[in-house]
């Protein structure tokens, strides 16, 4: 499933130059790690439709990559970010289309929900592009080794803070708990008065 | 367009049961779109619905696999959810139940009453959250992985639902006898949520999950603390019990299978 028709001559980037091979060429690549490094590398431009500032990669939804050589094969591993995410089917096939215009003839995208997406999975780099897009990033979890969290069914005091993206002020209070997507809840800045969505640490 | 039939198995049964629970109260909220009291509420709705019918949309696919290893034809999610007659499906009737306190008020001003709404919420996010975590064990490691992706959200669901249980109950006098109305209306259906039968025993046997009556000690004691909080007491126990779960359905759930599944009866197959 998820394998396109493969078109007889792809252009292949490397370094920037686009050059036209064939099938044959690409399979036997020296070294299959350099075709899987190359992939990563096409995927770090993979951006969420739903949240652009990030890359799938910056995100932690990229599981695994692997590329067999015998088949010409590239296989990407995804986990959802939420159950019902709906950019789900939209960056599968956003992650096929770039590798395939990156010369992958061959590429196959599989779901892998274990172990379960977590926002600490979002890289440094990802947190800070988060920021600088005016969305406050995901705390980390204090999570126990079997992945629990604790959490209060009832809070008697406010959310923990979150602080404003844009001006760094603590003092920030939370408006919706749900927001523009699954992933993200709104809040608003009591010092400069701006709104911002939070990414909420699942 | 013909209606798909069932093998008879306990581990698809069992599966079918929680997908059903997830994609009935999701076509529920579903309701409230466009129409909820204030705009962060509406979102929060359509939310919790994105995510229920994501989980049922995981657990009905897997629940095809589990058809074809009992012999049947390997349904896909849209066969199970678009095709299935009334008494082939499986969520406990708490689900299926109008948004409302009361069914002729049903009627006459859809999508409902919020009160109503955010306690079926609280109670059903609690159940399942109880049953996502025994789940998360589960010696499929499908439904275990599910469990797992599903239960974060559904933590989320109970806290946001409860957070609006004490604020209406331990609000004003309008607002706390809607909640009480609420409440009066869904306990009868509790009790449905624990009861254990042949497909229980049989999961429980093949590390599959839960049994249901596994689940009601910690679920009590999470409601009465939020009850509790909310100035509110437990209702008596009940007499009553709905039977949605052995495929004997409320009188409304009919209506709701009608309005959901009409476009794929009328135009079978049509894919967005």
């Amino acid at each position: 499933m998820n394998v396109l028709p493969s078109a007889p001559v792809i252009p292949l980037m490397i370094g920037g130059e686009p050059q036209a091979i064939g099938p044959i060429e690409l399979a036997g690549l020296p070294d299959l790690h350099q075709a899987e490094d190359r992939a990563w590398a096409v995927l770090h431009q993979v951006l969420d439709p739903e949240v652009p500032a990030l890359s799938v990669c910056d995100l932690g939804i990229v599981r695994e990559v692997r590329y067999d050589a015998g088949r010409g094969e590239l296989s990407v591993w995804l986990t959802p970010t939420y159950s019902g995410c709906p950019a789900t089917e939209a960056i599968e096939a956003a992650v096929r289309e770039a590798l395939h215009a990156a010369g992958f003839q061959r590429v196959k995208t599989e779901l892998r929900r274990a172990p379960a997406w977590t926002t600490d999975w979002i890289t440094a780099e990802g947190r800070a592009k988060l920021k600088a897009y005016g969305i406050a990033p995901p705390a980390h979890l204090n999570a126990a080794p079997d992945g629990s969290v604790p959490i209060r069914i009832v809070r008697r005091s406010p959310q923990e803070s979150v602080a404003c993206p844009r001006c760094e002020s603590g003092d920030t209070e939370r408006l919706s708990a749900f927001g523009t997507t699954a992933c993200k809840s709104l809040w608003r800045c009591r010092a400069c008065r701006e709104p911002f969505e939070h990414f909420k640490p699942i | 367009m013909t209606s798909i039939t069932l093998k008879p198995s306990a581990e698809v049964r069992y599966v079918l049961r929680l997908a059903d629970a997830a994609l009935i109260l999701s076509q529920r909220l579903s309701e409230w779109c466009g129409h909820a009291p204030v705009l962060e509420e509406d979102i929060a709705l359509t939310n919790m619905a994105l995510d229920l019918v994501g989980q049922s949309r995981a657990l009905l696919t897997h629940a095809g696999q589990l058809h074809a290893r009992a012999g049947g034809p390997s349904y896909d999610e849209d066969q199970w959810a678009f095709l299935r007659e009334e008494r082939d499906f499986f969520n406990p009737t708490i689900c299926e139940l109008p948004n409302s306190a009361d069914d002729a008020a049903h009627v006459r001003s859809r999508p409902g009453d919020f009160a109503f709404t955010v306690l079926r919420n609280l109670m059903v996010a609690t159940w399942l959250k109880q049953a996502w975590t025994r789940l998360a064990q589960s010696t499929d490691p499908e439904i275990a992985a599910i469990a797992a992706k599903a239960l974060k959200e559904a933590r989320y669901h109970q806290q946001h639902n409860g957070d609006w249980v004490v604020r209406l109950g331990d609000g004003t006098e309008e607002s706390r006898a809607r909640m009480q109305r609420a409440l009066q209306r869904l306990w009868p259906y509790v009790s449905e949520l624990f009861e254990d039968d042949a497909i229980d025993e049989a999961a429980a046997a093949a590390g599959l999950g839960p049994r249901s009556s596994e689940l009601r000690e910690a679920w009590d004691a999470e409601i009465t603390a939020v009850l509790a909080e909310a100035t509110m007491s437990v209702p008596g126990q009940s007499p009553f019990r709905s039977t949605g779960r052995r495929g004997v359905h409320s009188e409304h759930m009919g209506y709701l299978l009608a309005e959901m599944q009409s476009l794929q009866r009328a135009h079978p197959g049509t894919v967005w």
